[in-house]
């Protein structure tokens, strides 16, 4: 099946629906296929994606003078469709999605939130990302927003009127947790109903560290750009300016070197595999079993330590440049990265072969926190926790972009859904990653290293899509005439995951919360923005 | 468990010797020495750690504080879930005016004689994410009286190991 086959399908659904396409262009958000339609046909051209099991995948919108432009992206079989629509900014509703699709809610309150929007079908109308710093009345995302001179100064107070949902019965009692949690973690806040030891509900709160990253983002050049999207989520550096270069790159049409796409494909797993060796460890030790910590920590930081002797960051901050990258490799440093390979997966292979022959592990991790994958797949969950819940969907095989294009990265999807399977999905992935790189050391291209970066010279708009350690990031981008960000708008995998997380713990024990919680590990940072 | 004791004795020791804190070093961490003597911590320096409004990274590095290699607890220092244990927080990120009351909230609730260090270039000044920013107070100062400065994007664990090495020692 060729790419974009089954567009044909869903337009003639829209027909018959009377939705009317006013424009369609394969070319303008490349390379996912616009279509622009009425506001009022909104849920309706919804309603006919989620029949035909397309999975809904982002929301955002864009002021445009007396306009907002709102943009909702689809995937199906790989490609993408993005839904385009424009409401007058003075009166700006339209249909929710919310009634085809559950996982549209925390997207559209973010957008109400920020930009006024009104879902007039929405079935929950709270606020979401906004708590008490700036009125219910003002939009951070508009033109004309500012704080009143007397907020400025105090301190926001907390949020604590926010509208939980209830539940009574008897036996019933509510857990609050956070924000500030008791590790070293990000702030957000937990409100569990249970029974005993079991969880009945768990309703989550977030928004606790939004820091402005849209509206930070207008007015910066190319370069600034990138560098904040390397701070969207900090663990996820490289993916988020990755998916921030391809956007620009996209939208002003710049071309970049096979060289600079591998070192970018390679950094991208090393970040990968980082992570994976953290959450693993730390999953491990949830459960007590401080062994697989210390090991899992100890070959995380050799692998960090590199990152700083090669790429001069431990992290890989700041790496990503528009049009290229900022770092090369010399052929001894090639040899040195195989060896490292070489022994990372001597080493692995050791430990996760203790650690999945260990009862105890296999008590508390097999059959906990449980994500059927009709779930996953209603939710649109990527990455670890949409793959080991039957979810193949990785954009490094499903729509491959360059380095992935020619060097094809073999994916892994497990059916189990349970803590376990996720932690065995990690592992899989970090030996993948590892012969993945090797191959592409060997298959390292002369080139250069950055294009020529140019601004535009008119306005312009472009999409990224990267796959994430974490899962599949989506963002979109668009320049002004003097090539400065208008907007910006990073969706991170967590969006998807962190309404996962609320039906994992159902059903499970309040201990095991902490377990289930590390092993689907969303990012606080990433979606609060 | 035969072959995690193997596992174990083949790995050893990993301990890394602390770094030694040079005056040059002091004097770049812009420590207050001073307020900080007379053996305070009496040999155990609790830490509590609030992220108001990180992107995740310095947390992560503070993580890497525990792992085998840095074992700052091994110097008394060790991170508390409460802020009633703690006598210092460690805070980073800019403060999101979402985390704003809850940090000042840890703040009161730990007890005196406490200290504030701003961990990361968010904390120290708001970093990337500025000073003009409606969603942020850009910077711990704004906020809280704060002790330490520990720059970085996000500091290393080494980086940080001399601050609170600094603290300690001090303290002595």
């Amino acid at each position: 099946m060729g790419r974009f086959d089954w567009l044909s399908e869903y337009l003639a659904q829209l027909e018959d629906e009377h939705v009317l396409v006013r424009r369609g262009s394969a070319q303008r958000l490349a390379p996912a296929h616009v279509l622009e339609i009425d506001a009022e046909d909104w849920g309706r051209a919804a309603r006919q994606a989620s029949l035909l099991e397309y999975r809904w995948c982002g929301l955002w919108g864009d002021e445009h003078e007396a306009h907002i432009r709102v943009y909702a992206c689809l995937e199906h079989a790989g490609d993408y469709v993005v839904l385009q629509t424009a409401v007058d900014a003075d009166t700006p509703v339209l249909p929710s999605h919310v009634p085809s699709y559950p996982i549209a809610d925390r997207p559209e309150r973010h957008a109400q939130d920020m930009l006024g929007l009104v879902f007039s079908d929405s079935p929950d109308e709270r606020r979401w990302t906004r708590h008490q710093a700036w009125p219910e009345s003002s939009y951070p995302l508009r033109a004309d927003f500012h704080l009143p001179a007397d907020q400025g100064g105090q301190p926001a107070p907390a949020d604590g009127g926010y509208p939980f949902q209830h539940i009574k019965g008897e036996g019933v009692y509510e857990i609050p947790v956070g924000p500030v949690h008791a590790g070293i973690i990000e702030p957000g806040h937990f409100r569990f109903h249970a029974v005993g030891e079991e969880i009945l509900s768990l309703e989550q709160r977030l928004g606790y560290v939004h820091k402005g990253i849209e509206k930070a983002a207008q007015g910066r050049d190319a370069a600034a750009l990138v560098r904040l999207a390397g701070r969207v989520s900090g663990d996820s550096t490289v993916a988020h300016a990755w998916a921030a270069c391809q956007s620009l790159e996209r939208a002003v049409g710049c071309r970049v070197d096979r060289r600079a796409q591998q070192l970018r494909g390679l950094l991208c797993e090393r970040e990968r595999v980082a992570n994976h060796l953290g959450d693993i460890g730390a999953i491990c030790n949830d459960v007590g079993f401080a062994f697989a910590l210390y090991q899992c920590s100890r070959l995380r930081e050799n692998w960090l330590r590199r990152n700083q002797e090669l790429f001069g960051h431990r992290l890989l901050m700041d790496l990503l440049l528009p049009g290229g990258v900022a770092v090369d490799l010399d052929t001894r440093a090639r040899e040195s990265l195989k060896q490292d390979h070489q022994r990372l997966m001597e080493e692995t292979n050791e430990l996760f072969d203790i650690l999945l022959d260990q009862p105890s592990l296999e008590d508390r991790l097999l059959n906990t926190g449980v994500l059927r994958p009709a779930t996953a797949r209603a939710l649109g969950c990527t990455g670890y926790v949409g793959k080991a819940s039957g979810q193949a969907f990785d954009l490094r095989a499903s729509n491959p972009y360059p380095p992935y294009d020619r060097q094809p990265m073999k994916t892994v999807c497990l059916a189990d859904g349970d803590v376990m399977a996720r932690v065995q999905l990690r592992m899989e992935e970090i030996r993948r990653s590892l012969e993945w790189m090797d191959e592409l050391l060997d298959a390292l291209e002369p080139g250069e290293l950055q294009c020529r970066w140019q601004p535009p010279q008119a306005p312009c708009e472009g999409l990224g899509f990267v796959e994430s350690w974490r899962g599949e990031i989506i963002t979109y981008v668009r320049l002004d005439a003097g090539g400065k960000v208008a907007r910006f708008f990073p969706r991170d995998p967590s969006w998807h995951t962190w309404p996962a997380l609320e039906r994992i713990v159902m059903g499970n024990i309040v201990p095991d919360f902490p377990v289930c919680n590390k092993s689907v590990n969303g990012s606080y940072s990433g979606q609060d923005l | 468990m035969y072959r995690i004791l193997r596992k174990t004795l083949k790995t050893g020791v990993l301990t890394e010797k602390a770094p030694t804190s040079s005056d040059a070093a002091l004097e770049a961490l812009g420590i207050e020495v001073k307020r900080l003597v007379d053996k305070r911590f009496n040999g155990s320096l609790a830490i509590r750690e609030v992220d108001a409004g990180s992107c995740n990274a310095c947390e992560l590095e503070i993580h890497a504080l525990n792992n085998p290699y840095y074992d700052v607890e091994r110097f008394g220092i060790h991170f508390v879930a409460s802020p009633r244990h703690a006598d210092i927080l460690l805070v980073t990120g800019p403060v999101s005016r979402h985390m704003e009351t809850a940090l000042l909230r840890t703040w009161e609730a730990t007890p005196a004689p406490k200290w504030v260090i701003a961990c990361g270039d968010c904390a120290c000044d708001g970093g990337l994410f500025g000073r003009d920013n409606y969603a942020t107070r850009g910077g711990v100062e704004a906020v809280l009286p704060v002790d330490l400065y520990i720059p970085g994007c996000p500091p290393a664990p080494v980086e940080l190991m001399m601050g609170l090495l600094n603290l300690f020692n001090a303290a002595d």
